[in-house]
């Protein structure tokens, strides 16, 4: 079977794991700690693919129609 | 007094016979209620242990009185167990999970611990562990043989409402009790439940509790008999059974009729917590009616939670008919005097305002605005008439309550169900009136979304300095004007308004002197502009765009396309021969008509570009000023639209008849080309496909060109085009139809089909395809329809109604659950939208972070304006 990326697809939106220092960063800034923030499973097609690990941090960038960008967060769990 | 306490923790769980009985004052042991004196029976079910509810009496438990002692829990001894209705699906998960023998959770160790470890982190995120906890019961559930003893395990059916069946055998409730007692704590740890809380046992009654006295009072009625509550009815059952169950089986009685009786009992606790189990018949009262037991209480509409504890009947508030006032401010609302009589605003004297205080309560209850009652600093509340208002208003002191009437200037809530947005509640100010109805502008008529053709709406008054505040700060009708769903005002001129100020300022509308004071005098407007010009008599004369200017704020510039523009493909702007371009510079209308896109509600540019330009009082105002000039205005010009505003000239109708009959002509030849195999097929059509929509398209546009025709010699003469035209009501396609042809009657978007074999009516020939044949009108509603032409009328109008009848309640549904779902979710001060717990739901309100009403909404014309404005802002 031929394997392709899912973030090739032009709906899926961009997914960057973030370093242990840029998660820091993000938990600061909204005074929050990882588990007040949306989660995604480590079985999701995408955090595999950019081999996220249980308690990493996603940021996801999303096209906007009002904002043209529109950035997330979000937490892996199992 | 019962202390109040803080709730700092709710936990559910399932509550253990033993807690049962340590909360019960009394074991309740007979079915009696009441003796021959009248005096409840002890150990009955009218225990005064339960509780008091006679005025008069003090409760045995607590010594409470009536509205004090909120009632004590007695028990019911079960003889034998039986099964909780709420729990029927959980008992047959569990069972089918555990083993028979040796009540082990028929999972291997390592899938044990690591199921439980999974419950444990959803716990601690603050998720549901419902998917777990049914993949632990459907794993569990595949074993045919216990991996621990070995035990075979027979499959369990379920059989609704209440038996299970294993191996063809029932299991009696205390057989699966037996069970429940011997599951481990660490297996119910990973069956979801908390073991301590809730053990799967409890789901199993022994021991019934009896609600207090409170929640079941009995009732006296005239003759004196004493009516008891449905609960009391059904818990005398209980009690009867078990008492019989005990008899039975002491007497050593036949298995046969133990059994009968406990399935007996099974039935009546079964309906005793619910009454409307499927397959269970629900108990009756001797009439007949259903009785009304605990889980009734509780659900639906009328129920605790959305009947008793989400919503409930208010003081201070009062609902009648609405009608119409265009002299009121859109800020107010016109309040019958006798509702305003009834309805009051608490005011605790003080040194500053005990003077005036005193004079309102010296004019007691009759004489509006007088006082209703005075609350003393002791809380002795006096009612006042008109005997002691005299005396009372000298004993008057600081700290005392006076309830005054509801008088002109009070701020109220108005609101008109249903309330689906936020501008359903608005504060208005009181305008105490006479008659019946209350008032408001019609200009406020679109965010209630009411009209005056029986519409109720109800009416609050805050009774705290901080609810009025916050009601005038955040709810006012001024502060509402712009609606957060699209950015523009909501608050607007509607029907008469719009043609009144269409009338007045389209084009040169010439007024003389008298004329001009005439539109003008209930204005507060005291100077008048220069004459525009004087005519052949030498008098002068003032135009109405000088007019309308008056009402503008003096430094207003912008400029935009009416509503009535023809959108020529060439837009000859500034100097449009339709007067359709309006140019408003330094507050002065220089050019075009004021229409719907002016001043209508929805659209207003006007009162867009003030209100963010200024502020919302200018801007309501203006809006007042508006509403006034328009109605003036409306009334000079004099309007009305009658059956002759339908007529169209001869040869007018001539024309339209040749163009519906040519069409009809055309539908013939396109018949004729399909049934002679000539009609090409569209792509992705069939050849019928093909020929229905060539024939809804030569009708569609029949009905266009008839419409032209008509348009051709309606003018702005004629008051439906003014109307049509100007955006105030109805469109060029409403007098199409009422003037020139009604055209194709649809159902679901295709030509009407339905009726007999081939045919939609007998008046046809089986397979005609002809547009009569199938719903063409071509008649006008003013010509009258043909039989045929009416019979396809009804079946496209019955469509229409319908679907609204459909949308209006799946809309209203969808409503609640978005409501449900969002409702306490909070946008933060760093932007973030977060729910009750803390979790982030958005990192950015809307992605973008912008309040749709506090943004600019129309368009490039603002680079324009900001230009137009730093220049001149250098020039002068």
């Amino acid at each position: 079977m031929k394997r392709f990326a899912v973030q090739d697809h032009e709906l899926v939106p961009e997914h960057i794991l973030l370093t242990p220092e840029e998660a820091q960063q993000v938990l600061e800034q909204y005074g929050v700690e990882a588990r007040y923030l949306p989660k995604i499973h480590v079985t999701d097609p995408v955090a595999e693919e950019i081999g996220a690990k249980v308690g990493d941090i996603i940021k996801i960038k999303r096209k906007s129609p009002t904002a043209k960008e529109s950035i997330f967060y979000r937490l892996v769990i199992d | 007094m019962t202390v109040p306490k803080r709730i700092g923790k709710i936990r559910f769980g399932l509550i253990s016979p033993q807690e049962f009985r340590k909360m019960s004052v009394v074991k309740v042991i007979t079915a009696d209620t009441y003796d021959d004196d009248g005096f409840p029976i002890e150990m009955g079910l009218m225990d005064p242990r339960l509780g008091v509810i006679d005025p008069g009496l003090r409760c045995r438990t607590c010594g409470g009185r009536p509205g004090e002692c909120p009632g004590h829990f007695g028990h019911i001894d079960l003889v034998a167990p039986v099964i909780h209705v709420g729990f029927a699906k959980l008992i047959r998960k569990v069972l089918r999970a555990v083993c028979r023998e040796c009540s082990k959770l028929m999972l291997s160790d390592l899938e044990k611990k690591e199921f439980l470890r999974q419950i444990r982190t959803l716990e601690e995120l603050g998720q549901p562990t419902e998917d777990v906890v049914n993949k632990v019961f459907a794993e569990a559930r595949k074993h045919k043989v216990c991996p621990y003893c070995g035990a075979p395990q027979g499959e369990i059916k379920f059989e609704r409402p209440l038996s299970y069946i294993e191996d063809g055998h029932k299991l009696t409730p205390s057989d699966i009790r037996d069970r429940f007692e011997r599951i481990s704590d660490e297996d119910i740890m990973v069956m979801g439940m908390n073991p301590e809380t809730a053990r799967p046992e409890w789901t199993i009654l022994t021991v019934l509790p009896v609600p207090p006295v409170t929640m079941r009072p009995s009732i006296t009625l005239e003759s004196g008999q004493r009516s008891e509550d449905d609960l009391t009815h059904k818990l005398v059952d209980i009690i009867r059974i078990n008492q019989r169950f005990q008899e039975n089986r002491e007497a050593g009685a036949p298995q046969l009729i133990i059994e009968d009786l406990w399935e007996l009992l099974q039935y009546h606790v079964t309906t005793f917590l619910d009454n409307t189990v499927s397959g269970v018949p629900p108990a009756r009262h001797r009439s007949g009616r259903p009785l009304k037991t605990l889980s009734q209480r509780l659900k639906g509409k009328e129920g605790r939670f959305r009947g008793s504890l989400s919503g409930k009947r208010v003081n201070f508030s009062a609902r009648t008919v609405i009608s119409p006032d265009p002299n009121l401010s859109i800020n107010e609302v016109g309040v019958p005097l006798e509702v305003a009589k009834e309805l009051t605003v608490p005011i605790m004297v003080n040194p500053r305002n005990i003077e005036v205080v005193r004079k309102y309560v010296m004019r007691g209850p009759d004489n509006h605005p007088g006082v209703n009652y005075v609350t003393r600093s002791d809380g002795r509340r006096v009612k006042i008439t008109e005997r002691n208002c005299q005396e009372v208003a000298q004993q008057l002191e600081f700290g005392w309550k006076v309830d005054r009437q509801l008088a002109d200037g009070d701020i109220v809530l108005f609101n008109r169900q249903p309330s689906l947005h936020r501008m359903s509640i608005m504060a208005h100010r009181v305008k105490v009136m006479p008659y019946k109805t209350f008032r408001l502008n019609p200009a406020v008529c679109p965010p209630y979304n009411a009209d005056f053709d029986g519409d109720e709406m109800n009416l609050h008054v805050p009774q705290t300095e901080e609810a009025r505040a916050e009601a005038e700060i955040l709810m006012r009708v001024q502060e509402n004007i712009l609606s957060p769903r699209f950015g523009g005002p909501i608050i607007g001129g509607i029907h008469d308004y719009v043609t009144g100020s269409f009338l007045l300022t389209h084009k040169e509308r010439r007024l003389d002197r008298e004329k001009l004071m005439e539109v003008i005098k209930k204005l507060d407007i005291t100077d008048i502009p220069e004459p525009a010009g004087y005519d052949e008599n030498g008098d002068p004369y003032w135009t109405g765009k000088q007019i309308f200017s008056l009402i503008l704020p003096k430094d207003l510039n912008l400029t935009f396309k009416a509503d009535f523009c023809s959108n020529c493909p060439v837009c000859k702007g500034e100097d449009c021969e339709n007067d359709a371009y309006v140019v408003i510079r330094d507050g002065v209308l220089l050019r075009g008509t004021i229409d719907a896109e002016a001043v209508g509600a929805f659209k207003g540019k006007v009162t867009d570009r003030i209100i963010k330009e200024y502020d919302p009082g200018v801007a309501s105002q203006f809006l007042d000023r508006m509403t006034l000039l328009a109605l003036r205005g409306i009334m000079l010009a004099g309007f009305s639209f009658g059956i002759s505003d339908e007529d169209v000239p001869k040869e007018a109708a001539e024309q339209i008849h040749d163009v519906t009959r040519s069409a009809k002509e055309s539908v013939q030849k396109l018949i004729e080309a399909y049934r002679a195999g000539e009609l090409e097929p569209l792509p992705g059509r069939t050849l019928e496909e093909t020929l229905e929509m060539r024939i809804m398209q030569t009708l569609g546009k029949a009905r266009d060109s008839a419409g032209q025709i008509a348009g051709r010699y309606l003018g702005l003469d004629n008051s439906g085009v003014v109307m049509a035209v100007s955006g105030a009501r109805g469109s060029m396609l409403n007098l199409t139809q009422m003037a020139a042809c009604v055209g194709q009657q649809s159902v679901r978007g295709e030509r009407i089909k339905r009726g007999y074999t081939d045919r939609t009516l007998p008046h046809f020939k089986r397979g005609d395809l002809g547009a009569e044949a199938h719903g063409f009108v071509e008649s006008s509603y003013k010509k009258g329809l043909s039989p045929t032409e009416f019979f396809f009328h009804a079946i496209g109008g019955r469509e229409g109604l319908v679907d609204t009848a459909i949308r209006t309640s799946q809309s209203g549904y969808l409503q609640r659950r978005l409501v449900n779902a969002l409702q306490d979710l909070e946008v933060n001060y760093d932007g973030t939208v977060r729910e009750t717990r803390g979790m982030i739901v958005q990192f950015k309100y809307g992605e973008d972070g912008v309040d749709p009403s506090r943004r600019d909404y129309a368009s490039p014309d603002n680079v324009h304006r900001i230009i137009r404005k730093v220049l001149a802002g250098e020039n002068a």
